[in-house]
């Protein structure tokens, strides 16, 4: 059994530096790989990612926002004065 | 029926369909609109920035190569005309956050401990208004050159290269500025909404 990793190191940090590009699955195959072996060892960064991706998740659940129709109405007739 | 592509459109709007603009603006100014509201803070802002945009598109969308270039187009219009309202207002140098300022307090115990005190982001705890509140707060509290990247990556949903050619930004830095953005974003969320 792995000794549970203790947090705080340089390993931590350099992970830290990396966490958004890890979860937009963007860095190589062997970065990826380093990052997983950490985070199954060390709960406190592993309860930080989670928390990192709560927030990204949730700012992808943000309603539209409506275009008011008298600002779609403005848009068109300003359109509508270039054509003629 | 099956939606109009944008390659379709992109072709009616070449051909001067008298509709196409509107099916345009129909598909795309929400969008601009909602960018403009969360980039700029103030509908008032928001209404010029579709409005300047939706009429560069208007005048100049026939120029567009290809559909698949329309996205990033439509973003970098809309992304110029929001710091040309930034320009008019105060002037802000766009300083850098490091990330020590955006990593967990470290523990008192010893230096490069870092408190394993990561509260969790509420779930059902939190009603969906004040987490919704909390979250605009924590976007408009942004730097205004980290908010730009965080809400075309996040909210907009375009891809890190996407974000890179509408900013007209290297994807490096691109990729720094949204990992602060929402480390920034989660912890003013963790500060206000925290358990």
């Amino acid at each position: 059994m792995t000794a549970a990793r203790r947090h705080g190191t340089e390993e931590c940090r350099a992970i830290f530096a990396r966490l958004s590009e890890y979860l937009d699955q963007e860095p190589d195959a062997d970065l990826c790989e380093r990052i997983d072996e950490h985070l199954a060892d060390c709960a406190p960064c592993e309860a930080f990612l989670a928390s990192l991706r709560r927030t990204v998740d949730l700012l992808g659940d943000v309603e539209p926002v409506e275009l008011p129709a008298s600002v779609r109405q403005e848009i068109l007739d300003r359109i509508g004065r270039l054509r003629d | 029926l099956t939606p109009e592509t944008d390659e379709a459109l992109l072709e009616a709007v070449r051909r001067d369909d008298p509709a196409a603009f509107e099916r345009f603006v129909a598909r795309y100014g929400r969008r601009i609109y909602g960018f403009g509201l969360r980039v700029c803070g103030e509908p008032e802002d928001a209404k010029d920035v579709a409005q300047d945009t939706l009429l560069q598109a208007f005048r100049s969308l026939k120029g567009v190569a290809e559909a698949k270039a329309l996205k990033t187009w439509l973003y970098r219009v809309a992304s110029n005309a929001c710091r040309m309202k930034r320009r008019r207002g105060k002037f802000e140098p766009e300083r850098e956050l490091s990330l020590d300022e955006l990593m967990p307090r470290l523990d008192d115990a010893g230096p490069g401990d870092l408190v394993p005190d990561f509260r969790p982001l509420p779930d059902e705890s939190a009603s969906r208004e004040e987490l919704r509140a909390s979250l605009r707060a924590a976007v408009d509290a942004l730097p205004p050159h980290y908010r730009i990247v965080l809400v075309l990556r996040d909210m907009e949903e375009l891809d890190t290269r996407e974000v890179a050619e509408a900013l007209e930004l290297p994807e490096s830095t691109v990729k720094m500025r949204l990992h602060r953005a929402r480390l920034q974003v989660r912890k003013t969320l963790e500060e206000r909404l925290g358990a």
